[in-house]
């Protein structure tokens, strides 16, 4: 069990910088009535959130233009399938965790 | 602001702590999945049992964690870590901003507490506990975010552990159940929406995935999750008559 000081001060600093943006809208909204275009702009977050991550999961980043990682993108497609018939977390994690092995094992 | 009202109106049948923290299982694989992920990576970046599980419990992103490791390897300026950190977590802020307007009856303390312990999947699980008009708490959103913190830092402390034996936990497919779960997420939420706007909705998602593909040649990634983000929350609201 050991402690480097400069890691120590960058565990601090990202602590402070990953805390900052997670608590001032539940400081500042606390004392403001959103007006209700915010509050429709708002409503459209979860699902241009949601859809971003799935594109982060299958590109693939590097120095030149664009890569798809065809795998992870095979998997999407039978575990969307199972999302939109069993509308449930559990079961859509664990058929898309098999997928994903299914995919990687044959590939 | 109705539906606000509402959640305030229904105070006999808010969700308990207890039901956050059952609310909380389906996501746990992913916690564990990457949270030991994110310890193998701490410990091969020769940091300490120690400081990986300080850094999980004091940082708690997945993503940046693994952006630190990388760049306290290369030997990057402190500053450049603090600045990359702080960009790849920007999209909290929408996540929080988000969140936040159905906590306002609670302490600055409480409000504090709940918005310290913000994730990608807490928000999931949060925003669609409200699509559902199922009522919220501060009690539950404290469940299901501890129960997700205390499993984050157990994983990762694990991973820095025991990292060496695990040779390669891509290859179980772990590594999907985040993917997998906001693709669950998604459909949960599109499930939720009036039918007649599906088609509004789905618009949106192709736009989003448009977006993500050209930003990504232009930015890093995580760039592009706000960017895109952004930008077609506008379009909705611009669109949306």
């Amino acid at each position: 069990m050991s402690i480097n000081l400069s890691v120590l001060l960058v565990i601090l600093g990202c602590a402070i910088v990953t805390f900052i943006p997670r608590i001032i809208p539940f400081i500042v909204i606390r004392n403001i009535e959103l007006p209700k275009i915010v509050v429709k702009w708002l409503s459209f977050i979860p699902i241009c959130i949601f859809a971003a991550l799935i594109v982060d999961s299958f590109i693939i980043e590097n120095e030149s233009l664009l890569s798809i990682d065809w795998s992870v993108l095979a998997a999407i497609i039978p575990t969307l399938i199972v999302a939109i018939w069993s509308k449930s977390l559990s079961v859509t994690v664990i058929v898309g965790i098999v997928c994903m092995a299914t995919v990687r094992f044959l590939f | 602001m109705n539906e606000l009202a509402n959640e305030i109106n229904s105070e006999e049948t808010l969700p308990t702590y207890l039901q956050g923290v059952k609310d909380c299982i389906p996501t746990l694989i992913g916690y564990i999945s990457i949270g030991i992920a994110a310890g193998i990576v701490g410990a091969s970046s020769n940091l300490s049992i120690l400081e990986v599980t300080l850094l999980s419990a004091l940082v708690y992103a997945g993503a940046s964690q693994f952006i630190i490791c990388a760049l306290l390897v290369s030997g990057s300026p402190i500053s450049v870590i603090l600045f990359t950190t702080f960009i790849v977590n920007l999209r909290n802020l929408l996540l929080s901003m988000t969140l936040a307007p159905h906590f306002t009856k609670y302490s600055l303390m409480k409000n504090i507490g709940i918005g310290a312990l913000v994730t990608d999947e807490s928000f999931g699980v949060a925003i669609n506990k409200i699509a559902k008009k199922e009522g919220m708490s501060a009690q539950w959103m404290n469940g299901l975010n501890v129960t997700a913190y205390i499993f984050w830092i157990l994983s990762c402390m694990l991973g820095a552990i025991f990292g060496k034996w695990i040779s390669n936990p891509e290859a179980f497919g772990l590594d999907f159940s985040l993917t997998a779960m906001f693709l669950a997420l998604l459909v949960l939420q599109l499930q939720n929406i009036d039918q007649g706007r599906l088609k509004f909705y789905l618009s949106l998602i192709v736009y989003v995935v448009l977006l993500m593909l050209v930003l990504c040649m232009l930015v890093p990634s995580y760039v592009a999750i706000i960017l895109s983000t952004i930008i077609v929350a506008t379009i909705g609201v611009v669109k949306d008559k």
